[in-house]
């Protein structure tokens, strides 16, 4: 019997997101959308981001969004690793600055929150044990 | 009755700080329960990449890309992962001591070393240092999402292109179990060659645009996951490390009250037979 399905695996670095047999799966690659029949021919792919479309066994269609990812097809086999956030260059680079500036923030001494609560925190401290310092000076005298 | 009061106001506020170290431990069970399972589902997206990349890198052996290329390290660079916040045990601790041990090897070696911050513990302890800081992320949460740590990991790979770093390394705690977390530096870049193990039939791949293209985009997108894997990896840890910890605060303060309340009843005992021999002398003295 000529097969007639082919194993669609999607996985996403945060978790897998659909993994079984299809009768024809749709992908956007970056050339444009192809659709991708049982014994395709080996094909590797970036991906942009669209819609993964799965005609499973049963005639149903399921639709998986992807922000862009790579492709690899074997010809029992498909695997889609999908971005989970959307990539553009220029996106990229604004988080990239992002993250620069951050550590630049840091380095000039820039408090965060978190250690201007534990400033505080110690501040608190300090001031009770000097209360109880000169409480015990009365005391002696 | 001096002393029996401030005991009893002693061990109610014990109690209530018992209450709050045994919240927290239940919390960071649940959570690293939580953490655990997306470990695990960031591993079949870490494999197949990497099973992509060895047939890749078998087909065209002839092409090598800059990220697979070892040079001469004269420029290190360290991404750390750790917490954003403390009362875990020694865990931020142990990865830094292990950073610092990295970082003295290479210094050795006579290279430059710069970092990467991931999490505010880490960024708090290595700005003392005065080393240069290329790029950080705090305030990721218990669930870190790939894309809030793109920017930072962008910033690394440009620098490893542009030839800024010769080596980029990967330190961050692993989770061995509950009990134990090992801090662990792995080199992200260049990438250590990946055995196309399990490819038993070879393809020659239809490339679009190009195998070159391709290449580049999985390869970044490995590291990614890499970066990602361990920062899922650093929350597990932090969620044990706190669940023990706040453990351990919490018998600490179930002894603290047995004590106290031993303290209290004798010094209520001795308050009464006080009483009692005052009343009995009281009497005597008519």
């Amino acid at each position: 019997m000529a097969e007639s399905t082919i194993h669609v695996d999607i996985v996403s670095a945060e978790g897998e997101i659909f993994s079984g047999p299809a009768r024809m799966v749709f992908v956007p690659a970056s050339q444009g959308e192809i659709g991708i029949a049982p014994r395709h021919a080996p094909l590797l792919t970036m991906l942009k981001s669209g819609e993964v479309r799965v005609q499973t066994p049963d005639g149903q269609e399921q639709y998986f969004f992807v922000g862009g990812g790579a492709l690899e097809i074997q010809p029992r086999k498909v695997t889609v690793l999908a971005d989970t956030a959307l990539r553009a260059k220029d996106v990229d680079e604004a988080a990239a600055l992002a993250a620069k500036q951050r550590a630049e923030e840091a380095l000039k001494g820039k408090i965060d929150k978190l250690e201007q609560a534990e400033a505080l925190a110690e501040l608190t401290r300090a001031a009770a044990q000097l209360k109880m310092l000169e409480k015990l000076r009365k005391i002696r005298r | 009755m001096p002393g029996t009061k401030e005991i009893r106001s002693k061990i109610a506020s014990v109690k209530s700080t018992q209450k709050i170290t045994k919240a927290m431990e239940m919390v960071a069970a649940s959570k690293m329960r939580r953490a655990q399972d997306r470990m695990k589902l960031a591993r079949p997206y870490a494999e197949k990449i990497r099973t992509v990349i060895g047939h890749l890198n078998a087909v065209n052996p002839e092409y090598k890309h800059p990220f697979l290329v070892t040079r001469e390290p004269k420029n290190v660079g360290i991404i750390v992962v750790s917490s954003d916040r403390g009362l875990c045990g020694a865990l931020n601790t142990n990865v830094f001591k292990s950073t610092l041990g990295l970082m003295k090897e290479w210094q050795g070696k006579g290279a430059n070393v710069s970092l990467c911050l991931i999490g505010s513990k880490g960024l708090a302890f290595f700005r003392r240092l005065g080393l240069p800081i290329l790029a950080s992320v705090t305030g990721l949460g218990d669930h870190p999402h790939v894309k809030d740590l793109l920017g930072t990991i962008k910033v690394m790979l440009d620098a490893y292109r542009d030839g800024q770093l010769d080596r980029v390394f990967l330190v961050n705690a692993t989770f061995v179990n509950t009990m134990t977390q090992k801090p662990e530096a792995q080199q992200l870049l260049p990438v250590e060659t990946l055995d196309a193990g399990d490819l038993q039939e070879r393809w020659d791949y239809i490339y679009e645009p190009s195998a070159i293209e391709i290449l580049d985009g999985v390869l970044m997108r490995y590291i990614e996951s890499q970066v990602y894997r361990g920062a899922v990896e650093s929350v597990a840890c932090e969620m044990a490390a706190r669940m023990v910890a706040m453990k351990a605060a919490s018998d600490n303060a179930g002894n603290l009250i047995g004590e106290l309340q031993l303290v209290y009843n004798k010094a209520r005992q001795a308050a009464i037979t006080k009483e009692l021999a005052e009343i009995v002398g009281g009497a005597a003295a008519v």
